[in-house]
């Protein structure tokens, strides 16, 4: 079976304008459809002014356009109460924005915080670091077998002064896709702990319904979904949003201004300060309706099509080992491999002269590198543009990789 | 890029470097030592330098990393060796203009010697770290740190 793209290459400017480059870098950043970068041209030919500001019509337009951005990823993120997605520069200043206003304010010496070793730093450091400052306690849930989350030494962890777990719904190094009903059973079952998850690997892949998902709090990445850099998001239970204090202060977070006090401004704009990435949010609502018209179930069977393959052809090769589960359907589009003998970032560098675009290294992700006992490892990550002919390229590549370094 | 750019890349000396490293151990009678650290991607490796008078009379190293990083500092530990630290602390520089392309007088280049495979990295600017760390390591043994970052000692190069 030859797997011909889901979404034209001529769909992607970048791709199309370099018809022998094959990226298999997409979990690192995905390449945007035309669609994204022609909105974001629109917005600034047609309807930049700064939003919930000035009187006139054009400050009005800008208005609605951030307004119905929103409305639009809350929709493809099955979120009903729009204004509790947050707008963000992506997961990073999600899961800060969590472990700062929240973590500050809630979590105190004697508390403890419960993460896994398959996180990426910005779902591992943010917690790490709020329980250095709070005198809290770190914990890390290890590995179970084959690219998994231990689960039994997780709900060994979380006790009554657990104050948050955070864990990832797809790990971004191995791909695999965790089982966040469990998860959030297992906290629910021991305390009270805030469950907050990483979606940065889920949403561009996975239908994610977020309202379904049971956790407090769910952070995603638009440049991973096709959406421009600098804008993601942090959906949060609407209580909870409202009683923790605020993240940034600013212009558009207050309510009223008193020269020794402020009050603040309801959701989202509570959280929200400053003048918003309305080129971002728009972009990434375009993305959203890109994504859509694909249909994501349709995106998620090509890649586990395309995964499946390369797993097998890269597995059938003589010195390569793949790292993670061996099951293509229990992971996202990331086959995650290294080569006898030779360095990943080597592999990187003879794989970048073939024309294949590969991530080596840690992938943001030291604490999982070391429990797996490698340096760093290659990925390759598919996505809607991807096809058949990349896998075997990649692998033709590999091989000659092989052949250079015997 | 082409296989002639990674040819000159991954030179028959850098493989051969890198398959069997040259003075690969630690070094317990060492005057100083220092360890390299390239957080991007995660080589480390550690400097051990014999100094006598004011010569280098010994070099050795450990750590893990790529063919670029592991080769180069098998090649420092031999081409530094037997140097004054003033002719040590010049082939530093020369050497940080190599990487980055900005040494191109031929004279110089031939006078480097097995040194001279390092080159096709200036043509690599994500890999001009791999190929620094150990000279940074290097250096900083010499100044009496006993760490140092590419991050901090190496601006990313801009390509």
């Amino acid at each position: 079976m030859s797997l011909a793209p889901l979404a034209p290459r001529s769909d992607f400017p970048l791709l199309a304008a370099a018809p022998a480059l094959t990226y298999l870098d997409s979990a690192a950043t995905a390449q945007k459809p035309r669609a994204v970068l022609d909105t974001i041209t629109g917005y600034y030919t047609w309807a930049n002014a700064n939003p919930h500001r000035g009187a006139y019509a054009l400050a009005a337009t800008a208005t609605q356009a951030y307004h119905d951005a929103r409305a639009r990823v809350a929709r493809f993120l099955g979120v009903a109460d729009a204004d509790t997605l947050l707008f963000t520069r992506g997961t990073t200043e999600a899961m800060n924005l969590i472990a700062t206003a929240w973590g500050r304010a809630m979590v105190g010496a004697g508390d403890n915080i419960v993460v896994t070793r398959m996180e990426h730093h910005a779902n591992f450091v943010p917690w790490q670091q709020l329980a250095l400052a709070v005198g809290a306690e770190f914990r890390i849930a290890e590995l179970g077998p084959a690219g998994t989350i231990d689960l039994a030494h997780l709900e060994a962890l979380v006790d009554a002064r657990t104050k948050v777990v955070a864990f990832g719904h797809v790990s971004n190094a191995l791909g695999t896709i965790h089982p966040v009903a469990e998860l959030v059973r297992i906290v629910r079952a021991a305390g009270s702990a805030l469950v907050v998850c990483d979606g940065a690997q889920a949403v561009p892949h996975l239908r994610t319904w977020v309202d379904t998902l049971g956790v407090d709090a769910y952070a995603f990445s638009g440049h991973k979904m096709g959406g421009p850099m600098g804008i993601g998001g942090l959906v949060m239970r609407r209580a909870i949003l409202e009683a923790m204090p605020p993240y940034q202060f600013g212009g558009d977070m207050i309510e009223w201004v008193e020269d020794r006090t402020s009050t603040w401004n309801v959701l989202p704009h509570k959280f929200e300060a400053g003048t918003p990435n309305v080129e971002g949010a728009v972009a990434l609502a375009a993305a959203c309706d890109y994504l859509d018209g694909l249909g994501m179930d349709a995106v998620r069977a090509h890649e586990v099509a395309l995964t499946a393959e390369a797993m097998a052809a890269l597995g059938a090769l003589p010195g390569v080992t793949l790292h993670g589960g061996p099951d293509a359907a229990a992971r996202s589009g990331v086959v995650s491999f290294t080569l006898d003998g030779v360095h990943p970032h080597d592999v990187a560098t003879a794989l970048d002269v073939a024309g294949v675009c590969v991530r080596a290294g840690h992938h943001c992700a030291q604490p999982l590198m070391r429990a797996l006992g490698v340096p760093a490892t290659v990925r390759a990550s598919f996505w809607v543009y991807n096809t058949s002919e990349d896998v075997a390229r990649l692998v033709r590549a590999v091989r000659e990789t092989q052949a250079r370094f015997a | 890029m082409t296989d002639a750019t990674l040819d000159a890349l991954y030179q028959e000396v850098i493989l051969d470097h890198n398959r069997r490293p040259r003075n690969f151990h630690a070094m317990p009678a060492a005057s100083c030592s220092a360890d390299g650290k390239n957080p991007n991607c995660g080589d480390q490796l550690t400097i051990w330098v014999r100094v006598e008078g004011d010569r280098v009379a010994e070099l050795s190293f450990q750590g893990v990393g790529c063919a670029i990083s592991k080769a180069s500092a098998s090649l420092l530990t031999e081409a530094v060796k037997g140097k004054t630290r003033a002719e040590a602390e010049a082939l530093f520089e020369t050497m940080h203009r190599v990487f980055t392309g900005a040494e191109t007088d031929p004279t110089v280049l031939k006078g480097l010697g097995p040194l001279r495979a390092l080159s096709g990295v200036s043509k690599f600017p994500m890999r001009v770290k791999c190929a620094s760390l150990a000279w940074h390591a290097f250096k900083a043994a010499l100044d009496g740190a006993d760490s140092v970052s590419t991050e901090a000692a190496a601006p990313a190069p801009v390509s």
